[in-house]
């Protein structure tokens, strides 16, 4: 009601504004433009910084490209610039998408117990320490995560390590390692998966914590268990959170750089490709930035911005993925809200729907 | 008034910075009059501190020791910072030409190109490469109960390839007898990031390893094994893998307090020191032209008591075409760098000493600097 009175004259705001109870405050058209152009402004900022660093990528790949003796997207060899460079992204990619893959399988599940066991299981005196705890992992800096990983908990994960390696080495992803280095995709993975931890837990905690009240109270009136209420409410409510919180913690792992350079050995040119997650390996990211300091030619330069550009289109498509995710199950977050406000009428139609 | 009183309180600090400055300069000529009485006392080590800011760039490989010749040549001269930025030796002579630093250190003397883009910076005046600091290269390895480990060049080669693949193989029981060698697979370790020390260990292998070794020697690993990233990486990995070797600077073996191994040049099994380092850089032939010092390193020597793997960082600077007050700059810094003094305090980091005949020499290439 109010908000059609707000905005119903604009073409004769001065002459309003003394006038009625409602006193918006001064309004006007140069507020409006004012707003209007900062919003849009602010909005094609933000379009304009993504394009100009897909054009700086494309615009430094591209001659790089054009020289490449080998094939970009399946070849695994890496020797840019000199005369014959060949250089192609098959391995990187592989790396970077098992690491961030098992990061995931081993973070969302914990998180997502973890969000439910703050917001449904466990006393309120205790959900409020465990969430900052999970907080406070998301303040920690990747280089630490890196050297943690690398120095304390890689030797931990060792055992862990043979023991899947020795049960399940007939399978080419788990074939035992000849040695016992400690840097494999694995321990990056696992790594990974409590940087990512976090940002899963917390967003999928706020999503579960609004779950309207009538789906909860309407399962256990219906008999259904604290769990089969979880499974039957909560769960379907806040799938699109989860989904979308789950793709924010993959563009980090996919992306993540200092922790990744410092866990994984990289494996040698000579050897034969070896797709187990007990073998090293490299992503995008930490390809990139071991090599940074030694960019010595700009063909050279070229093929790791070229690496650079896959890892953006793959970012930018988990992005998209998660943008189309929680726009087509509709605006999760807002809803409870405004069922709170209205009251009982409007939370039992939407207990109806669905 | 005011203004009155800044300008006696300036007075008053000015003053003072000139008493501190005498009295920093006045204690100077005792130590390194005593110590070295040869060339480096008509140099930096003289009362002549300029001021100013003094940037350079380049190989990680001597960052440890710029640092602590920073620090000493601060206690001579205050008045003169010096920015050392350790980015690696590419990157050191790309901003060196750019003009954005004074000078570059590198792990390897400048190439064709490199020095002609180094004489347009220097308007015009060839740049010359000074072997300054000599990192020995050690050997490192992690085997339980082995506490000496003799090697050669074919037997280094043949492990680095990839062809040697236990540790117990005949070659490496050969060059150690009375030794219990594990069966256990080796694991090789190398630098993943391009490297200095990759390409002089490369150079080693290829030149003493009597064909075993097939790669070209390049700044990127062409052996077997695992990378790791930067020098911290490899003692690191070695540290926590079992029966593990590696090539990593001489100071992160000895503080990671992994083995060491002796080279068999052919006379002997050496010990790495700085000694035995030092011979190699002598037995060295020189490469460069007039006053540049470019060595040529001789990794096949078989000169009695000399370790051969080394790795030389030169600092790169121009002969002329900086403006006067950076030459003053330039020249005082290096000549301590180069000075008995200065090389004596590299000892400690596990860097080698230039032998005294290579000293002059890089000493008296710094005074035609002008």
């Amino acid at each position: 009601m109010s908000s059609t009175d707000g905005t119903g004259p604009p073409d004769r705001p001065t002459d309003r504004a003394p006038g009625p109870k409602l006193d918006l405050g001064p309004v006007g058209h140069l507020g409006d433009r004012l707003f209007a152009g900062l919003a849009r402004g602010s909005g094609g900022l933000v379009v304009a910084i993504v394009a100009f660093v897909g054009v700086f990528l494309l615009a430094l790949a591209i001659p790089a490209l054009a020289d490449n003796n080998s094939s970009f997207l399946f070849s695994r060899i890496w020797e840019p610039g000199g005369d014959n460079p060949r250089f192609g992204i098959a391995a990187l990619f592989y790396t970077t998408l098992i690491s961030s893959i098992i990061a995931m399988v081993i973070a969302v599940p914990i998180a997502v117990g973890v969000a439910l066991f703050t917001t449904y299981y466990s006393p309120k005196r205790l959900a409020a320490p465990v969430s900052h705890a999970i907080d406070l992992l998301a303040a920690v800096p990747s280089i630490i995560y890196g050297l943690w990983g690398i120095l304390f908990f890689a030797p931990i994960l060792r055992p862990v390590i043979n023991g899947l390696a020795s049960a399940l080495g007939w399978i080419p992803l788990f074939e035992k390692p000849a040695t016992d280095n400690l840097g494999v995709v694995f321990t990056a993975s696992v790594v990974l998966a409590i940087m990512i931890l976090p940002v899963v837990t917390a967003i999928s905690r706020e999503i579960f914590a609004q779950t309207p009240v009538a789906h909860r109270e309407g399962a256990l009136a219906l008999g259904a268990t604290r769990w089969e209420m979880i499974r039957m409410a909560v769960l379907p409510y806040g799938r699109s959170g989860v989904v979308s919180a789950s793709m924010l913690g993959l563009g980090r792992a996919l992306g993540e750089t200092v922790a990744v350079l410092i866990i994984l050995s990289v494996p040698n040119g000579n050897d034969p490709w070896n797709s187990s997650i007990f073998a090293g390996g490299e992503t995008f990211a930490s390809k990139i930035a071991n090599n940074a300091a030694e960019f010595d030619s700009p063909e050279k330069t070229g093929a790791y911005i070229a690496a650079g550009l896959v890892l953006f289109v793959v970012t930018f498509l988990v992005n998209s993925a998660a943008r189309i995710i929680v726009a087509r199950s509709g605006p999760g977050g807002k809803r409870p809200r405004k069922n709170r406000r209205t009251g009982d009428k409007a939370a039992q139609t939407e207990g109806a729907t669905p | 008034m005011s203004v009155n009183r800044l300008l006696r309180v300036g007075t008053v600090a000015v003053a003072s910075l000139g008493v501190l400055a005498l009295s920093a300069c006045g204690s100077d000529p005792e130590p390194s009059g005593s110590s070295s009485p040869g060339g480096s006392s008509s140099s930096a080590a003289g009362g002549d501190c300029p001021k100013g800011t003094l940037n350079a760039e380049g190989s990680s490989a001597q960052k440890n020791a710029i640092e602590e010749v920073i620090s000493k040549y601060n206690e001579k001269c205050a008045d003169v910072t010096v920015n050392y930025n350790p980015t690696g030796s590419g990157a050191g002579i790309k901003q060196f030409n750019a003009n954005q630093v004074d000078f570059a250190g590198s792990d390897s003397a400048l190439k064709p190109d490199e020095a002609t883009a180094a004489e347009k910076r220097c308007a015009g005046n060839p740049a010359v490469n000074l072997p300054m600091v000599i990192g020995p290269v050690a050997i490192a390895y992690n085997v339980d109960g082995l506490d000496k480990l003799i090697l050669d060049g074919p037997t280094a080669a043949k492990i680095f390839q990839g062809t040697i693949k236990t540790w117990n193989a005949p070659e490496i029981a050969k060059l150690n007898p009375g030794v219990t060698l594990p069966s256990a697979p080796i694991a090789v370790f190398f630098r993943s990031d391009e490297s200095g020390t990759t390409e002089n260990f490369a150079k080693y292998l290829a030149a003493a390893g009597g064909g075993a070794w097939t790669g070209e020697p390049a700044k990127k690993w062409t052996g077997t094994g695992a990378g790791k990233e930067k020098s911290a990486g490899v003692a690191e990995g070695v540290k926590s893998t079992k029966n593990s070797i590696t090539y990593v600077e001489w100071s992160y073996a000895v503080d990671n307090k992994l083995g060491v191994a002796q080279i068999d040049t052919g006379a002997g099994a050496v010990e790495l020191s700085a000694e035995s380092a030092g011979k190699a850089l002598a037995a060295a032939k020189p490469a460069g032209t007039g006053s540049d010092l470019a060595l040529k390193l001789d990794y096949a020597t078989k000169e009695a008591g000399a370790y051969p793997i080394i790795l030389v960082t030169y600092e790169i600077a121009c002969t002329k075409g900086l403006p006067a007050e950076k030459t003053a700059l330039v020249k005082s810094f290096l000549s301590y760098f180069a000075s008995a003094d200065g090389q004596s305090s590299l000892t400690d980091l596990k860097y080698a000493p230039l032998p005294e005949e290579t000293r002059t020499k890089v000493d008296a290439a710094i005074q035609a600097i002008s």
